[in-house]
């Protein structure tokens, strides 16, 4: 398996309208990267570029070590699932996984072998004769995951797989599949706008805003040290607070610079004990925890803040509290760029 | 009043559109001689001289067997190659598309008596006239445009990531559409043939200028110009309409949705 | 390194073989639609009566156009064409509108009722012709029979002698055979409108009347556009209906433009005058074409927003 590279590669479409700009970007082998953002961030057109589905206007693509920027999709040996799968709705699930190995030419001892490896590995002997409208939305999505692994291609693209399933359905198939990519030790670029996806199975995550990379790290990373105002507050539930620099004493605070602190690094202590005063809003809980809407202040009128406190001791509304701030938590922010600088 | 007034106008419509059809039938049933007299709205007497005179004297199954053949030839050939067309048309991306599509539907929209005299001439060139496909040929200019504007609403319909999995998945563009969206789009093309095959057994004018005599007229002109040797056979016409009206009543009874579909499908996507 | 050479390979394929794949339907309709045409165009300008051979085929530039524009019989056969088109289609979207509200109703039997209302569009245009022919023809034919009967007439017409009388089973026979499609795109259009907005509406207290005035009417007229251009643009141009039902006649006080222009092509084989009568009959059809494009363009994409 090989690694994926983008240089320098934005996509601008003749209307103007500018999806993706200067994204440079390695994925190793073996990496499962995502790339997350809001809608219109240019995350699937990223992904598109890779797939060949889409040329970008500048840059290049390289698919271990061949430039194939100007390829078609058929030449780049990846595979893709797509967001409504696309399943061939006149062929069975048979084949359906076949599909691509008979494009290619495989001899029909392999294409048997291999179909029914991947139909054993996902759990779809039992419907190989049926065609995709007798399917459940689950083994629809089996189907799409088998029709790419049975290709055994250098790259496994996703696009917003798990978007079409429930919650229930989403957490088991998300466990799933990174039980597969550590079996296939494949390596995968994912795009989703679900910051929880990408925090649980990127290996590294590519923030992406306005079709500009915001910061490329492994998850951890980014929740601990957020390149900028923007990923601080796209990574983690709930987000993340951003105060005033103001609100901290003289000697703690940066010049002109926006407080960014997570809501499970505050504390709630009694009133004189902390470092600010703050006015209890709306107590949420949540069973194993507290969410506890705050406003900074006395009068209930000043800067919100989100607190994830322990379940005891109780807290209530509408009473003065103070807050205590873990100073080795701190993230501050330059004003204009949004820019970390502590 | 709610409750009854839509019943009554489907009532009438149904009769409406029965009542000519019905009384042409009756007609052709009845002899000559009666035709005009005491009209009835049921059948008196009921006799079979016009169908036999029909198809011993006047060999009706020779008009039946023209429109046949250059309905079915315009048909097919229009169908393959305007599917082709219209997939290019629908999904492939290429400048000048939207000027060409817009070309298209121009030339379908052509006052066919606009272009009857340079066709004529142009078969007469050829030594077309009278002939299989000197019918066939004009008839492309109304059925080609016919069939690329319906097919390209049809491929329209298909979503384009079907095409986009089987490129990924190691099909060339043509080769996706071979095996993928041909199947898939069937449907649609059998409503686009049903159409097309309609519109040219019905076709007049052209049939009418390019064919000299009964051995190549189509039945529309064989109708049109039954000639008796007194009077018009009114009994002999009307035992040939109902012949005529047959197959596309077959037709239209057998395929009735697919026909609506197509019908309304280039309409209101406007 | 812009865009430029980035186009080739894949995009520059996919143009290829797009163009390979328009190839053969393009040259075909270049070859039978647009070539006569414009050879048309060009016997337009010339003096081309195959009567008289020995006049040659000189230029005359307009002289057939100025010739038309004093022809007489050309105004007229242009005026019953408007006074088809107008009476039929009119006739065509209130009949049709009236049936496609019916039709929109659930109901049991619907396939019977498309049946009888696809036949009529189905069978050819000269047969229906005939079908009509034979029941107004004579004195006993059955539409005089019922009529005297009723005491609607007091004696029998012979419909087809009389100019204006043998207008009625023209535009009846275009009316039987067309309002099905009329009523098929507009009850399409119909079925479109959600039905939640009929709701709203009866909560508001607005009568079936108010209901249909505005929330029927306005959602509707894209498709009442379409209907109304196939329908002009095809009503401009009718031929076979007429040939067969009255021939033009008596005289010519049914006759329709085209019917006069195939007169003079191909029975006093008029050539050069002929194709000047054509071209005038594509100038006006088209006209109205791009008229009732650029209207309903405007409806579409403001019924968008």
């Amino acid at each position: 398996m090989a690694l994926v590279r983008l240089e320098g590669v934005g996509k601008t479409y003749p209307n103007g309208h500018v999806a993706a700009k200067g994204l440079d970007l390695e994925i190793h082998d073996g990496e499962f990267m995502v790339l997350v953002g809001p809608s219109g961030c240019g995350k699937s057109t990223a992904l598109r570029m890779i797939a060949g589905l889409e040329t970008p206007t500048v840059g290049r693509i390289l698919i271990g070590d061949k430039d194939v920027t100007a390829l078609p999709p058929q030449e780049r040996d990846i595979a893709m699932v797509f967001q409504t799968y696309a399943l061939y709705p006149h062929m069975t699930v048979r084949q359906n996984l076949a599909f691509g190995l008979r494009m290619r030419g495989a001899p029909q001892d392999v294409i048997d072998r291999r179909v029914d490896e991947a139909a054993r590995a996902l759990a779809l002997e039992p419907v190989m004769a049926r065609k995709p409208a007798q399917l459940s939305g689950g083994q629809r999505q089996r189907v799409a995951l088998g029709r790419a692994i049975v290709r055994e291609p250098k790259v496994f693209l996703f696009d917003e797989p798990l978007s079409n399933l429930d919650a229930k359905l989403r957490v088991e198939t998300r466990a799933e599949l990174a039980r597969l990519h550590r079996r296939l030790a494949a390596t995968v670029v994912y795009v989703t706008h679900d910051q929880e996806e990408a925090m649980t199975l990127g290996s590294r995550v590519a923030v992406m805003r306005d079709g500009f990379l915001q910061q490329v790290a492994p998850p951890m990373e980014l929740y601990r040290r957020p390149a900028n105002l923007f990923v601080a507050g796209f990574v983690g539930s709930p987000g993340m607070n951003f105060l005033p620099g103001e609100v901290m004493p003289a000697a703690t605070r940066k010049a002109g610079a926006t407080l960014g602190i997570r809501p499970h690094d505050v504390a709630i202590v009694p009133r004189g004990a902390g470092d600010l005063d703050a006015w209890v809003d709306v107590v949420e809980p949540r069973g194993s925890e507290l969410l506890v809407y705050l406003r900074l202040g006395t009068s209930g009128d000043g800067a919100e803040l989100r607190v994830v406190a322990p379940p005891e001791p109780a807290i209530e509304a509408e009473q003065v509290v103070a807050v205590r701030f873990d100073q080795g938590r701190l993230h501050w922010f330059e004003g204009e760029s949004g820019k970390r600088v502590g | 009043m709610r409750k009854w007034w839509p019943t009554l106008v489907l009532a009438l419509l149904v009769i409406g559109s029965a009542f000519p059809l019905y009384w042409a039938v009756l007609a052709s049933f009845t002899p000559e001689a009666r035709l005009f007299q005491a009209p009835s709205l049921l059948p008196r007497e009921l006799v079979l001289e016009h169908y036999r005179a029909l198809f011993t004297e006047r060999n009706f199954w020779i008009p039946i067997r023209n429109s046949l053949i250059v309905a079915g030839t315009t048909t097919a050939f229009c169908v393959t190659i305007g599917a082709l067309c219209a997939y290019a048309l629908a999904r492939l991306q290429f400048r000048g598309k939207v000027v060409l599509l817009g070309f298209i539907l121009a030339v379908g929209m052509f006052p066919q008596i606009s272009v009857v005299s340079p066709l004529y001439l142009l078969l007469r060139s050829l030594h077309l006239i009278n002939t299989y496909p000197g019918l066939v040929l004009p008839y492309l200019t109304f059925a080609m445009p016919l069939t690329v504007w319906l097919m390209v609403g049809f491929f329209r319909q298909l979503p384009a990531e079907l095409e986009e999995a089987a490129m990924v998945d190691g099909a060339s563009r043509f080769r996706a559409f071979r095996e993928v969206i041909i199947p898939l789009a069937l449907p649609g093309i059998a409503t686009t043939a049903i159409l097309t095959f309609v519109y040219s057994w019905n076709e007049f004018l052209f049939a009418l200028s390019f064919t000299l005599g009964p051995d190549r007229q189509t039945v529309p002109v064989a109708i049109a110009l039954f000639r008796g040797m007194y009077q018009v056979p009114w009994g002999q016409i009307l035992a040939a309409t109902v012949v005529a009206t047959a197959p596309v009543t077959l037709l239209v009874l057998a395929f009735q949705r697919r026909i609506v579909q197509g019908l309304t499908a280039g309409a209101v996507k406007g | 390194m812009l865009g430029a050479d980035r186009r080739s390979g894949i995009e520059q394929q996919e143009a290829r073989l797009a163009w390979r794949l328009i190839l053969p339907a393009l040259v075909t309709i270049l070859l039978v639609a647009l070539f006569p045409l414009l050879w048309t165009l060009w016997e337009s300008l010339h003096l081309h009566d195959l009567r008289m051979p020995w006049l040659g085929k000189p230029f005359i530039g307009v002289d057939n156009y100025v010739e038309a524009f004093r022809d007489p019989r050309f105004w007229s056969s242009l005026g019953h064409t408007g006074f088809f088109a107008v009476t039929s289609v009119g006739l065509e979207l209130i009949i049709g509108l009236g049936l496609a509200l019916a039709l929109n109703r659930a109901f049991r039997g619907r396939g019977l009722v498309r049946a009888a209302v696809l036949i009529p569009w189905a069978i050819p245009t000269v047969v229906s012709a005939l079908l009509w022919r034979f029941m107004f023809e004579g004195e006993s034919g059955i539409v005089n029979t019922v009529l005297v009967s009723l005491g609607v007439l007091r004696e029998p017409v012979v419909w087809f002698i009389q100019p204006v009388a043998a207008w009625v089973p023209v535009i009846l026979a275009d009316v039987w055979k067309t309002t099905p499609f009329v009523a098929l795109l507009l009850l399409a259009g119909l079925q479109n409108i959600d039905a939640s907005l009929y709701e709203a509406a009866r909560i508001d207290g607005a009568s079936a009347w108010r209901q249909f005035r505005h929330v029927t009417l306005p959602l509707l007229k894209p498709a009442i556009l379409v209907a109304l251009i196939f329908r002009t643009l095809d009503a401009f141009r009718v031929f076979d209906l007429i040939y067969a039902l009255t021939g033009g006649g008596p005289g010519t006080s049914t006759e329709p433009i085209a019917l006069y222009t195939f007169n003079a092509l191909l029975q006093n084989l008029q050539f050069g005058y002929g194709s000047a009568l054509s071209i005038i009959v594509f100038v006006v059809t088209f006209s109205l074409a791009i008229l009732y494009i650029r209207f309903l363009g405007a409806e579409l994409t403001g019924a968008k927003r």
